[in-house]
């Protein structure tokens, strides 16, 4: 049988899961976490074992559900990009307090240089937060091993466990060789079900028990098979490498690394082989992708007065990700002289595809509010962001998943007039609608236009958890049935577009206009297939 | 051997078909690889590239560094030029002609093809428009994948092999349309190297 494949490193995680005895994947789509998800969802076995692979609303909901899963004993993973753990965050964190019954992992996906996110928030953070175990592969191979360890992990301990990955890790390709594949877990109860009712009394007792396993988890990074101490000639310098730097650094010495190099795949931080490092070392240079999570920490951790290079003092970039090119001058290299950038090139930024319902909708939009003289459009995450961009220019915020809804209703408590909210199918069902609840119980002014493309676009065309069905909810959620008004987004209903907006925005209270019209990339993959 | 290589063009002109082609050659060969893209908001209409590492010896870094690119194989002009800090001083571009012009500010392409000419080591090919007369246009990749194909470090019949294995579910048809298209592009550059 042939066990080599050629896997992207999500797909790594993915198949990593399968083989290690997984029962349920549960994820909202975001990049760069989406292929995860997608891979488990066309894998035979999967299918074979009738393992969970339905996307969910939002990250919360995939958090709670999979900790359900966990409570019967059963291996489940969470799969979102990094701002999804800011949605997640509740049940995340309180489910290190509840503990796990069977395996529980979650992978959070950074995305440092913000190729596709609006900020670099680093999820190691929120690991050390919830004090848990954080796994970050240095490979594809790693990622795949990395995945039955963090599963058995979870199980010994009874905590869930964090996998953290950089845009860098999930969306590059390399062989694996995959080994044996696992038994599904069997059902079972939790030895402890107090543990899970997470009243103060049994919080109390719960979080004195998880800080006392913290040397349980820090001797289990010191003795870890990820973590890895190489020695070399020259201890003028001691290089601190977290994942994925780890292969920047050896880039750029083929024959081994002069300096010693400690590799760090697994927290908490071990502060043992980090010390070793220290004393037999003049200086460190920390490299890490993302924040200074480690910097910060090794600064509290030794004695003042060792050198500590990275980015907290400028050898390397405070902001983006790391690259092999970024880390040469702190490791005391030489840039090599190259050819200068072409002067003739120009930026090339992301459009709206061309016969795309957004581009109808903006269209539409942008004529009726220039009637007014100070229109605000608050806007929401999706490929109906790229509205900021000419020719539209038509949007004046973007903040997280939902906020469009809210912000605009906290604009017209303000006394904002006409606000108006522009929000994508997909992101309505995960964040919006609980924001549309209080627009309704206060009957704020606002109009709201819900881009309904019946699909997760941005992502590449994912289930949308409520296609069909946003009538249905905007109804029960209590707008008025007269003020929820459909239109297609075609040139030809231009004026009927643009005339129902303009009834909605004069209608002083909660208005929802759901511009309909399958996302032509779905639409092309659908023809295809009839 | 190592051969370190950007593929770059314009989101959806099939930049990762080429990868996995040359990709499935190199598994087959017992190569190392490492493929970086960039997937998301940056596919519509926008600037993409990936970064495609294969070679004999074990591959450190996924992302290759400044200066140490062998071949840019670009379906576009101008996206092949956003990468020459990368591209090393004895490194070959591999470029279609034919600019994708979805920007305003595209600049005057005269300007651009000299600018490709002038460096040590370029193959321009109008993929395009030989795609359309040997095959179909739907295979311009695979055109600029043949005429980058003498610059790889892989035989070409493996690469030939590869393009089989990658297009055997849509049939034979479609397995020899893209043969024919491979060919026409080594054809190209093969003559372009003897002039």
């Amino acid at each position: 049988m042939n066990n080599k494949h050629l896997l992207l490193g999500d797909e790594a995680v993915a198949l990593g899961a399968i083989h290690a005895g997984l029962s349920g994947v549960y994820a909202y789509p975001g990049t760069p976490s989406t292929e995860i998800t997608e891979f488990i969802q066309a894998h035979p076995l999967a299918e074979e074992r009738n393992i969970h692979r339905h996307w969910s609303t939002n990250e919360k909901t995939a958090m709670e559900a999979a900790l359900g899963m966990s409570y019967m004993g059963k291996r489940a993973m969470v799969c979102m990009k990094h701002v999804g753990m800011n949605v997640a965050a509740d049940a995340f964190v309180n489910s290190a307090m509840t503990g796990t019954n069977g395996g529980l992992i979650v992978v959070a996906a950074d995305d440092p240089s913000m190729h596709s996110s609006q900020n670099e928030q680093d999820s190691r953070f929120y690991g050390k937060f919830a004090m848990i175990p954080v796994f970050e592969p240095s490979s594809q191979q790693e990622a795949y091993n990395m995945m039955n360890d963090a599963f058995s992990f979870s199980e010994h301990y009874k905590v869930p466990v964090l996998m953290r990955l950089v845009t860098r890790m999930a969306h590059s390709r390399a062989v694996v060789e995959t080994g044996a594949v696992r038994e599904m877990n069997k059902m079972s109860f939790p030895s402890n079900p107090g543990d899970w009712v997470l009243m103060p009394a049994v919080a109390r007792k719960r979080n004195v028990k998880l800080i006392g396993q913290q040397v349980d988890f820090l001797n289990e990074s010191e003795k870890s098979i990820y973590n890895k101490y190489v020695d070399g000639k020259d201890h003028s310098l001691g290089i601190i490498a977290c994942g994925i730097a780890y292969n920047y650094v050896m880039e750029h010495f083929k024959d081994g690394c002069p300096y010693p190099v400690l590799k760090i795949s697994q927290y908490p931080l071990p502060v043992g082989l980090i010390r070793r490092l220290a004393d037999e070392c003049d200086s460190l240079l920390v490299l890490e992708d993302g924040q200074p999570v480690v910097e910060e920490m090794i600064r509290g951790v030794l004695d003042s007065g060792k050198v500590i290079k990275g980015r907290l003092t400028g050898e390397v970039p405070r902001t983006g990700e790391l690259t092999p090119d970024n880390i040469i001058s702190a490791m005391g290299l030489k840039d090599e002289e190259v050819y200068p950038p072409c002067e003739l090139v120009v930026p090339r930024p992301p459009a709206l595809c061309q016969g795309c319902g957004h581009r109808d909708m903006y269209a539409a939009l942008n004529e009726v509010v220039r009637e007014y003289e100070n229109s605000r459009v608050f806007s929401d995450i999706g490929c109906y962001t790229l509205g900021f961009l000419p020719p539209y220019r038509a949007i004046h915020s973007v903040v997280d998943m939902g906020a469009s809804i809210t912000m605009a209703k906290g604009a017209a408590d303000a006394g904002q007039f006409p606000s108006v909210a522009v929000i994508g199918d997909s992101t309505f069902t995960h964040s919006g609608m609980t924001g549309l609840l209080d627009a309704v119980n206060e009957n704020s002014n606002i109009t709201i236009l819900i881009s309904d493309n019946l699909t997760t676009g941005m992502t590449g065309g994912q289930d949308s958890a409520g296609t069909g069905r946003l009538e249905q909810i905007c109804q029960g959620i209590g707008v008025a049935p007269e003020h929820i008004r459909v239109v297609v987004p075609l040139p030809k209903n231009m004026e009927e577009m643009k005339q129902v907006i303009r009834e909605e925005i004069e209608y002083k209270g909660v208005s929802v206009i759901i511009p309909r019209r399958e996302c032509i990339q779905t639409a092309r993959r659908h023809n295809k297939q009839k | 051997m190592r051969t370190d290589i950007i593929l770059s063009g314009v989101g959806g002109q099939g930049i990762l078909s080429i990868a996995t082609i040359i990709g499935s050659a190199a598994i087959n060969e017992g190569l190392y690889i490492k493929q970086a893209e960039v997937h998301g908001m940056s596919q519509r209409g926008g600037d993409v590239q990936s970064n495609l590492r294969i070679s004999s010896d074990p591959i450190a870094s996924d992302l290759i560094p400044l200066g140490k690119v062998d071949i840019i194989i670009s379906l576009e002009p101008m996206e092949a030029l956003r990468y020459l800090p990368y591209l090393n001083k004895e490194g070959w571009i591999i470029t279609n002609t034919v600019p994708f012009v979805n920007i305003p500010n595209y600049p005057d392409q005269e300007k651009l093809m000299e600018q490709i000419k002038n460096l040590k080591h370029s193959v321009a090919i109008d993929v395009d428009a030989i795609a359309k007369s040997v095959a179909s246009p739907r295979a311009a990749n695979i055109v600029l994948l043949g005429a980058a194909s003498p610059f790889l470090g892989i035989e070409t019949d493996k690469i030939e092999d590869g393009i089989r294995r990658v297009f055997e579910r849509k049939g034979e048809a479609v397995v020899e349309m893209n043969l024919k298209a491979f060919q026409a592009g080594l054809k190209y550059a093969q003559e372009s190297l003897n002039k």
